[in-house]
């Protein structure tokens, strides 16, 4: 089979992007700063762009023909964080999670704070000071504060948002960077705005609010009432040794096996006539992916799939290690075939595939 | 020249794991070499810089020794497995911190790397919502097993690659401030010393291998002898959670340290000094183990009267330990101030208190 070379492809423009958008801070209804530079980026590209009443940024673009076939393509901006909730003593915060958190990952690490970024860093008690009890258990976020060093903290209030403080950093084939979940994503959505396919209408879906419930999907799919819709996300691979020898059988996904396409999910059975579309597309390109083990897990096709009488979905991810964490790791590689599916599915996508009915 | 934060926030960019010592070596000496008169590497890796009497009154002239540990803690690998490393800890860590943490593994080169723990569905049933303890910690550098096998190998060190955090104008925060602090109040009192007509053999001291063996401490006073020799070293500063005796809030001076490793003469002479340069600062009570390098040093050869001088840090332990320049810079001026004051020799000193 002759392999066709990518229309698409990661090199320095995208790299730069994908690090602007890691080093910005979206926390779940605060994505200011990445809508700025998704809008920035695409605004010469797409045909109409929109920013609803949540946030979400919907731009069209592809086909001009109104009776395009529609495909949604959803990526969400936000990612989980903190957010100050009361003002203590000498420049600490209480603070509290937003979105799921992994709280063993908190303690002893730096944090930036609010619009101007304002540097904090969550401490721990030194190990010479802990009693043997303490060693027992995790370190609990009630335990825990921001601390600003006094008066660098001043015009912070209960409100604001934090982030980790991660630098972003790429190493051999290796991307190390906080909310690689989901800028991958956007990364990803922006370029196919910038390349758009000619034959269908893409309608792509920048939403908010994922990591809290899927809230910005659910009102731009009703808004787009797109033919089908895929979500663009970035999803963990738990693919570690397993600590007692055995052959690890929840890896979820593998980093370096490609894109990860959804069977099903805690809150969606993906249309079967799209997984094996989107099989067939990848054999055919000799694009390399994986199917991510069936189980836990959420995206935004959850929320979409479901808006008014029903649309046609499944999820495709760029797999990354961490989930949730002050730094993730993700492969390059899996980038780059992920945006190749992608373009390919994109251009290749059409009504004829629902006709058939579904089984 | 540098200012004392410049200074710290370079001293706090470099590995220097215990027992790897030489990256910040380099940069030390870079900043004594000016201002000491003879600079040199004892056998075990800690950097001596003698800075000669300028108007010695008995000869020779007496010698008093400053010694703050230039040594860090951190992780070594123990292990190749699947394309992760395991690790084991080199000074005293407290694994729940380390989850999600950038570390440089130092193989044939510097690899970035984070430290990652299993998710609890790969861990067994009866480690379900315990915290993660350093067997549960994984390196993950992004290479497959067959490339980290040709970088990486076991009893590499591993330093925290956290850059330095400045919070406002004064406090900054990183890893390795323990104890790099104090190599930069150290410094300062080099740097006080200029203008100063002080009468003693001043050495200063980057002792190695104090967070493991305290090599350096027990090595280096052996060569050099002093008469008196003082610890620099940080202390635990007050933040929630951390209240009681031990700790101190930042920004209130330096700590003179009280208790069995330091000798009471010294220990007075330093606070009656502090008093009346009216120089911020709090005793500390160290009731054993003054956890210092003075622990060592006053047991090297016949005996060193040795004392202790502290500053304050949030956090110690975690590549986020937090410090105050100002409370640098006041140990260092206090360290200065108590040189220039030394009587000519070491016995009109002690004497003089025995009789009080």
């Amino acid at each position: 089979m002759k392999k066709t070379p990518p229309r698409l492809s990661i090199g320095q423009p995208q790299f730069r992007l994908l690090e602007k958008l890691c080093l910005a801070s979206g926390v779940s209804g605060a994505e200011d700063e990445v809508r700025k530079i998704v809008l920035d980026e695409i605004k010469p590209h797409a045909a109409e762009i929109k920013v609803d009443a949540l946030g979400n940024v919907l731009a069209r673009c592809g086909s001009p023909d109104p009776k395009a076939f529609k495909v949604m393509v959803a990526a969400h901006m936000d990612e989980v964080g903190f957010i100050l909730v009361e003002a203590d003593e000498g420049g600490f915060y209480h603070f509290r999670t937003v979105g799921g958190v992994d709280i063993r990952q908190v303690p002893g690490k730096p944090v930036w704070i609010g619009a101007k970024h304002t540097p904090g860093i969550i401490g721990a008690k030194p190990i010479h000071l802990q009693e043997t009890e303490d060693r027992k258990h995790a370190i609990s976020l009630e335990s825990m504060r921001i601390d600003t060093g006094g008066e660098n903290g001043a015009g912070l209030k209960p409100g604001d948002r934090a982030v980790f403080a991660t630098p972003y950093k790429r190493s051999g084939g290796g991307i190390f960077a906080k909310a690689l979940d989901n800028r991958l994503g956007v990364a990803t959505l922006i370029e196919l705005v910038k390349h758009p396919p000619k034959n269908i209408t893409l309608q792509a879906a920048f939403t908010v609010q994922e990591e809290v419930g899927l809230r910005g999907a659910r009102v731009a799919a009703f808004a787009l009432q797109p033919d089908a819709a895929i979500a663009l996300d970035s999803t963990p691979a738990y693919d570690l040794p397993d600590p007692e020898g055995n052959e690890n059988a929840v890896y979820n996904t593998r980093l370096g096996q490609g894109p990860a396409v959804y069977l099903s999910d805690s809150g969606t059975l993906s249309d079967p006539r799209l997984v094996s579309f989107v099989a067939r597309t990848a054999e055919a390109r000799g694009i390399p992916f994986q199917f991510r083990q069936p189980g836990g897990g959420g995206t935004d096709a959850t929320a979409i799939h479901k808006q008014r009488g029903g649309i046609p979905s499944l999820s495709i991810s760029v797999p990354h290690r961490y989930s949730h964490t002050a730094v993730s790791v993700a492969l390059v590689e899996d980038w780059q075939n992920t945006l190749r599916l992608m373009d390919a599915i994109l251009t290749d996508i059409h009504a004829e595939i629902f006709r058939e009915g579904r089984p | 020249m540098h200012t004392t934060k410049e200074h710290l926030k370079e001293l706090i960019s470099q590995p220097g794991l215990s027992g790897f010592e030489p990256p910040i070596r380099e940069v030390i000496r870079a900043a004594w070499q000016p201002l000491v008169d003879e600079i040199s590497v004892s056998p075990l890796g800690s950097l001596h810089g003698l800075r000669r009497a300028v108007k010695a009154r008995s000869k020779p002239a007496p010698v008093i020794l400053l010694a703050a540990h230039m040594d860090a803690i951190g992780l070594m690998v123990s292990a190749l497995e699947q394309g992760f490393l395991r690790v084991t800890e080199i000074g005293g860590i407290d694994p729940r911190i380390m989850p999600g943490q950038i570390v440089t593994v130092h193989g044939t080169r510097d690899l970035p790397a984070v430290v990652t723990c299993l998710p609890d569905r790969l861990r067994p049933h009866s480690k379900e919502n315990t915290p993660p303890a350093l067997e549960d910690l994984l390196v993950d550098t992004g290479l497959s097993q067959r490339e980290l096998e040709k970088i990486v190998r076991v009893g590499d060190p591993v330093s925290f690659a956290q850059m330095p955090i400045e919070l406002g104008e004064s406090m900054i925060a990183g890893h390795s401030m323990d104890n790099r602090a104090s190599v930069a109040a150290v410094t300062h009192c080099l740097r006080e010393l200029q203008h100063v007509q002080h009468g003693w053999d001043v050495w200063s001291a980057a002792t190695t291998q104090e967070e493991e063996t305290l090599a350096g401490a027990f090595t280096s006073p052996f060569m050099i002898r002093p008469a008196i020799a003082v610890a620099v070293d940080v202390t635990f500063g007050r933040m929630p959670g951390v209240s009681d005796y031990r700790s101190f809030p930042l920004g209130k001076g330096p700590t003179i340290g009280l208790g069995p490793n330091i000798h009471p003469v010294l220990q007075k002479r330093f606070k009656k000094l502090a008093e009346e340069l009216d120089i911020p600062f709090a005793m500390e009570v160290m009731p054993q183990h003054s956890g210092t390098d003075a622990y060592a040093m006053q047991v090297v050869a016949e005996g060193i009267p040795t004392a202790v001088i502290g500053i304050p840090l949030r956090n110690m332990h975690t590549p986020v330990e937090c410090g105050v320049i100002k409370d640098i810079e006041r140990a260092g001026y206090l360290l200065a101030q108590f040189i220039a004051r030394l009587e000519p020799t070491p016995q009109e000193i002690f004497a003089e208190e025995e009789q009080e």
